[in-house]
């Protein structure tokens, strides 16, 4: 049997002597699309920091494609097959579209430090930045600079960034925050469409979004999970009634 | 073909910088002017100096205030380089003597960029001063390597040309600093179309995103450091085989500030912006430091002002021009200027006769120098040119005002204008 995409045992986190992640357990296997919800504070963000090396763990395990990743800088996280996007639009934005995207996919494609290739010249690679932004549908603002795109533009960049390397772990922080209905829609479509055959795991506040999308949820409250099932099985658990979906559906 | 096309304007520059001495030549003696020579080719290596300097400063966010470090070190490298070869213990040719000046520059960069680069933004700023103290200091300790004070002499007759040049005048030195700049300067712009370039940019913007896309901020940080070292001793070496001596004020705080100044009244938002304003610093500080005690000044004022009113640079401020330009309609702004050049002159030449005053009342006195203008004495202690001095630059502001006030609605009008037209078709 092969390792789940990500395992966390047992995973704690403390800021000063605030516990904010207490006690973690959750592992998702390959191919599977999964979802932290709960309320605001509960951690989830944090617990995304945690496994993409952004803060380093307090106490506990996690494993990613069955690699231990204590004491690895996200670089290396990044290179085990992790990619994540961040919850504030996190993208380079003195740079055009496609040179973002191009950013996305120089580490995975070989290119390293080198200070020897033209990237003009480099075809095959720029022939696929330009399939994933028809794909963003970014296409016809190739040649914008980032910092200049809508809000819904910046939010599918930063998707792009996030899956131009090709990694098999996918880690969308609230991918649809702040969108429009029509705009979430087609975010939805678009991660749908992106993170086919792959490991997603994502953070969203948005319910639809989540039991559209999500084969397994986790809810998350007060840095403990308190149930990781089915969305059918978590929408009847009462326990999650109680300290999340209660106050939402009322 | 399509070559020469995509890159006319280098080698336009190439014909002009080749032509340019001979509006000096004199043609009585048959001979160039070697002071047109020796700054033309200061001009060379102080934007290749520059160009290095922005490949930290534009390209990677990196404000280093020890960047002569490493370009002194370089000439130091190649210095000693020299006089091997002169001693016979080594070959080199006399061309590649910028080489060997910018592998020390390379070799430096990699073992101070391995400490500096730990760090970015203000923390690096820091230790790149620290270590430009460092180096500054044992300059004048290890006499063996620095040569103390005097520094390290050399002839640059080496007799090693590959093409059988002596390098015995200053205009066969100033074609070589051409064409090392040209390929210092060629292989710099290359270099920002690479992935290292492309990379540098993007921590520079965001560097926990270049993280994430699976890139060590640091070591991008280290590499483009070592590569800048690199460039900036190929700067040292020619400074080296420009002045046949280096000393320790080569690696000195006041040349780093050179570095800064000229690309940052330059600009960094074009490749070329540093080589802009090295020409800018390098005329104020060569051509009117012989004009003027207080130069420097003039140096600091400029440098204040496009801080505050143009960060962007000259070439920024050129750049502004690109939407009015492309629509056709440059002439328009003709009128404009010209009617701000007059008020615009006599603030500066308010300004100047103010400092020149009060430079000759100071150190000019002490020099036992006078304040001449067109032969004519002039007596500091009379109030008649201080008053008019006042009133230049009093009369001058107002009407620059005044002027400026037309221009801006021109100038807004005009960029309506522009962008309406590239938005309709």
């Amino acid at each position: 049997m092969s390792a789940p995409a990500i395992e966390l045992r047992d995973v704690r986190k403390s800021f000063g002597p605030t516990e904010i992640i207490r006690g973690v357990n959750l592992a998702i296997p390959r191919g599977e699309r999964h979802a932290v919800i709960g309320p605001n504070g509960a951690g989830k963000t944090t617990l995304f920091n945690l496994i993409s090396g952004r803060f380093p763990i307090s106490s506990g395990t996690i494993t990613v494609n069955g690699k231990s990743t204590a004491g690895l800088p996200p670089q290396e996280i990044n290179r085990l097959g992790l990619s994540r996007s961040f919850q504030i639009t996190s993208i380079f934005p003195r740079m055009t579209v496609f040179e973002n995207i191009r950013c996305g996919l120089l580490w995975s494609r070989g290119y390293r430090y080198s200070f020897w290739h033209l990237l003009g010249g480099q075809k095959a690679l720029n022939a696929e930045v330009d399939r994933l932004l028809d794909r963003l549908k970014l296409g016809d603002r190739r040649n914008v600079q980032a910092g200049l795109l809508s809000y819904a533009e910046q939010r599918a960049l930063e998707i792009g960034i996030t899956i131009a390397g090709g990694a098999d772990i996918i880690l969308l922080d609230e991918p649809t925050a702040g969108m429009s209905h029509s705009e979430t829609d087609a975010a939805v479509e678009l991660i749908r469409g992106v993170s086919e055959g792959k490991t997603l795991l994502m953070v969203e506040h948005d319910m639809s979004v989540v039991f559209g999308l999500a084969d397994r949820i986790s809810v998350l409250v007060y840095g403990e999970v308190i149930a990781s099932d089915t969305p059918a099985a978590i929408r009847g658990n009462a326990a999650v009634q109680e300290a999340y979906l209660g106050t939402i559906a009322a | 073909m399509s070559l020469l096309r995509r890159n006319w304007l280098w080698l336009l520059a190439l014909v002009v910088l080749l032509a340019f001495p001979f509006l000096f030549y004199d043609w009585a003696k048959g001979r160039h002017s070697g002071f047109a020579l020796t700054l033309m080719s200061e001009i060379g290596v102080m934007a290749i100096f520059a160009l290095s300097f922005n490949m930290l400063m534009g390209q990677a966010g990196l404000l280093s205030f020890g960047h002569a470090v490493l370009f002194g070190l370089g000439a130091y490298c190649a210095a000693h380089v020299v006089n091997l070869v002169k001693a016979g213990t080594i070959w080199l040719p006399t061309e590649l003597v910028p080489l060997a000046g910018g592998l020390g520059g390379l070799f430096f960069g990699f073992v101070l960029g391995w400490l500096a680069t730990k760090q970015r933004a203000t923390a690096f700023a820091m230790i790149t001063m620290g270590l430009g103290e460092l180096v500054s200091a044992a300059a004048l300790m290890f006499m063996g390597f620095f040569g103390g004070e005097g520094g390290i002499t050399i002839d640059r007759v080496m007799d090693t040309s590959l093409l059988g040049v002596r390098y015995t005048s200053p205009w066969q030195v100033y074609c070589l600093v051409l064409a090392w700049a040209f390929i210092a300067a060629a292989l710099m712009r290359l270099q920002t179309q690479t992935p290292l370039g492309r990379m540098a940019n993007a921590a520079r913007d965001n560097f926990e995103r270049a993280q994430f896309v699976g890139y060590d901020p640091r070591r991008i940080r280290w590499i483009q450091f070592t590569l800048a070292g690199f460039f900036a001793g190929i700067g040292g070496g020619l400074y080296v085989l420009i002045y046949e001596i280096v000393t320790f004020d080569t690696v000195s705080a006041a040349k780093s500030a050179n570095a800064l100044l000229a690309v940052y009244i330059g600009g960094t938002g074009a490749f070329f912006g540093p080589i802009l304003g090295t020409i800018v610093v390098v005329l104020l500080q060569s051509g009117v430091s012989l004009l003027s005690n207080a130069w420097l000044l003039y140096v600091g004022v400029l440098f204040i002002v496009m801080v505050m009113y143009a960060p962007i640079g000259l070439v920024g401020l050129i750049g502004l021009h690109a939407p009015i330009w492309r629509a056709g309609r440059l002439r328009e702004l003709l009128l404009p200027y010209l009617r701000a050049l007059p008020p615009a002159l006599m603030v500066l030449l308010g300004f100047v006769l103010l400092v020149e005053l009060t430079s000759f009342t100071t150190i000019g006195a002490a020099q036992g120098k006078h304040f001449a203008i067109a032969g004519r004495t002039i007596d500091t202690t009379s109030p008649l040119p201080w008053g008019i001095a006042l009133v230049a630059l009093g009369l001058g502001a107002l009407w620059l005002r005044r002027e400026a006030r037309a221009f801006r609605l021109r100038w807004d009008a005009l960029m309506e204008d522009a962008k309406r037209q590239a938005g309709a078709s």
